[in-house]
């Protein structure tokens, strides 16, 4: 058992997320950890094993920029507007380098973590049936017998990323989190990480979180930063709604290498903290 | 009769291959619309289940993705996304599913993958999400896709979800053990599976359209049913509930956020 520290977002990326490393940034949808991703941008970060059921905007923002090398999905579009501009050009034209795919469904990735979390080598499902996902990654995809009845299922290794990073509403004095709403994967790939790094609204005295809500003890958790506004433009439940205008605007930014170069070097490169990003974009009152 | 478009009709026509008080599983964009759709006119106690974990969810405003935070206000409960696919969709616990695809041949398998070639591709579709995994466990499957021939293809380039897979009873063999695609679902018209060879056939246009256009606009030799139906056009209350909900949905997300930090 380790203490957690309370360190400020540099540091805690600085001292947690080193080039060549398996990381994921969970979150579905909600809660996406946008501060600690520009934190990466910034930090200039390279050759990242990038984890995440769906890379959503964070991801093409990172690896637009140059910070991975490999992606491990199960869906990359941008929801209910369209594609992932940088994820594609990446895979169809390696720009800005070249990005190999480890690529599963939901359910797949799902197990993936699970497995992750509870230290087993792998997982199963039914799934991939009749698919050409089984051929496409072969070396992530099997189908193994059942032991006792011989019925097949569909096998995939633990994920085990060195770092996750989530974002939540709360830490407590003590750095225990409390996370409310949609939690998608959170858990498991909370679990399954060697460190976990959580970010959040606000410190708190009291959680007064229900029984058997969704608490990370604070032993459990590597480092805390208090980031309000860190999941920005995805969001916080509670706290404030997605914004699913900048959402579809990034389909314009994204699109072309020289307005999303300019856009990254504005509002990331160019700012030092998340408060200024989040001014600089236009996303406080 | 007051004017409507072919999505409008394609949405109305999915909505109402829905019964009151099934356990739908909902992907985002016209399966979301369908689905609420029917909710709010002929099925209030459709079960609505998106993959984020949000379960018996009513949403106002149709939510831009898949975990707004509409869906979670306004659900039963909201659970892990693992249990989503576990212990509901892979126990065999969701009725219908919805889901769409770029591209889709007659035996109702899907592409949302790649144009061209795996490892070159000329185009790097989103990928698989929860589309394959649907499609097995569901009891049936409804299929919602624009139709031209450049999307209904003689041969898919990556087939990322099993439908019918090679036809005939090649889906049991597989060990799939979900019904299958029922019906897909067009801006034209319905196309049903052939209960024996499960190939795709006409078997209902849209008012205005012949089945000549249909065939057209697909890149198999498309089967025509002898006996064509023809979907009846959009009720009053139909039109009018989908347009509400539409603008509703537009004038919601239609807002940059603001932030207001503590400090």
């Amino acid at each position: 058992m380790s203490a957690v520290e309370f360190l400020p977002l540099r540091t805690a990326m600085e001292r947690h997320v080193q080039d060549g490393m398996t990381v994921a940034l969970e979150g579905f949808t909600h809660l996406i950890p946008f501060a600690a991703g520009h934190e990466l941008i910034r930090q200039r970060r390279r050759g990242l094993t990038l984890a995440r059921m769906t890379p959503d905007l964070i991801y093409d923002q990172m690896i637009g920029m140059g910070c991975a090398s490999k992606l491990v999905f199960s869906w990359g579009g941008n929801p209910g507007v369209g594609s992932l501009h940088r994820l594609r050009d990446a895979v169809e034209h390696q720009w800005p380098c070249p990005l190999a795919l480890d690529e599963h469904s939901h359910a797949g990735m799902a197990v993936r973590y699970t497995a992750g979390a509870a230290g087993l080598p792998f997982g199963t499902l039914k799934g991939y049936t009749g698919t050409d996902l089984m051929t496409a990654n072969k070396s992530h995809i099997a189908t193994i017998a059942c032991p006792f009845t011989g019925e097949p299922v569909t096998a995939v290794p633990a994920l085990t990323p060195d770092v996750t990073i989530l974002h939540a509403q709360q830490a407590d004095r003590e750095g225990n989190v409390l996370m409310r709403g949609i939690v998608g994967a959170s858990r498991e790939a909370a679990s399954a990480a060697k460190a976990l790094v959580v970010t959040v609204e606000e410190m708190v005295d009291q959680l007064d979180a229900p029984m058997n809500a969704f608490v990370i003890p604070a032993w459990r958790i590597a480092a805390v930063s208090v980031v309000p506004g860190g999941a920005y433009p995805s969001y916080a439940l509670g706290h404030y709604p997605r914004d699913n205008a900048f959402y579809q605007a990034w389909d314009g930014i994204s699109r072309d290498r020289d307005v999303f170069l300019a856009w990254m070097t504005t509002h990331v490169l160019k700012t030092s903290t998340h408060a200024e990003f989040l001014q600089r974009a236009g996303a406080l009152a | 009769m007051t004017a409507y478009t072919a999505d409008e009709m394609m949405t109305i026509a999915a909505a109402r291959r829905l019964a009151n008080g099934e356990v739908c599983f909902v992907g985002i964009g016209l399966p979301s619309a369908a689905c609420n759709l029917a909710r709010l006119t002929h099925a209030p106690d459709l079960v609505l289940i998106y993959e984020s974990g949000t379960v018996g969810t009513r949403p106002t405003v149709l939510p831009l993705s898949i975990g707004d935070g509409e869906l979670a206000e306004t659900a039963r409960t909201v659970i892990p996304l693992p249990e989503i696919f576990t212990h509901y969709l892979q126990r065999g616990r969701v009725d219908v599913g919805f889901l769409g695809g770029a591209q889709i041949d007659r035996f109702g398998n899907l592409n949302s993958t790649v144009i061209g070639a795996y490892d070159h591709p000329s185009v790097r579709l989103p990928g698989a999400g929860g589309a394959p995994e649907i499609a097995a466990h569901v009891r049936r499957l409804l299929i919602v896709m624009k139709q031209s021939a450049r999307t209904f293809v003689d041969r898919l380039d990556f087939r990322t979800t099993a439908g019918f897979l090679d036809g005939g009873d090649a889906r049991d063999r597989a060990g799939l053990r979900g019904g299958g695609p029922q019906a897909v679902i067009t801006d034209l018209g319905e196309l049903t599976p052939d209960p024996v060879t499960r190939e795709f056939t006409l078997t209902a246009v849209f008012d205005g359209v012949t089945a000549d256009a249909v065939r057209a606009a697909c890149g198999w030799p498309l089967r025509v049913a002898d006996r064509l139906a023809k979907t009846a056009p959009p009720s009053e209350i139909e039109l009018r509930t989908l347009r509400a909900l539409h603008e509703r949905t537009r004038e919601a997300h239609s807002h940059r956020v603001r932030l207001t930090l503590n400090r």
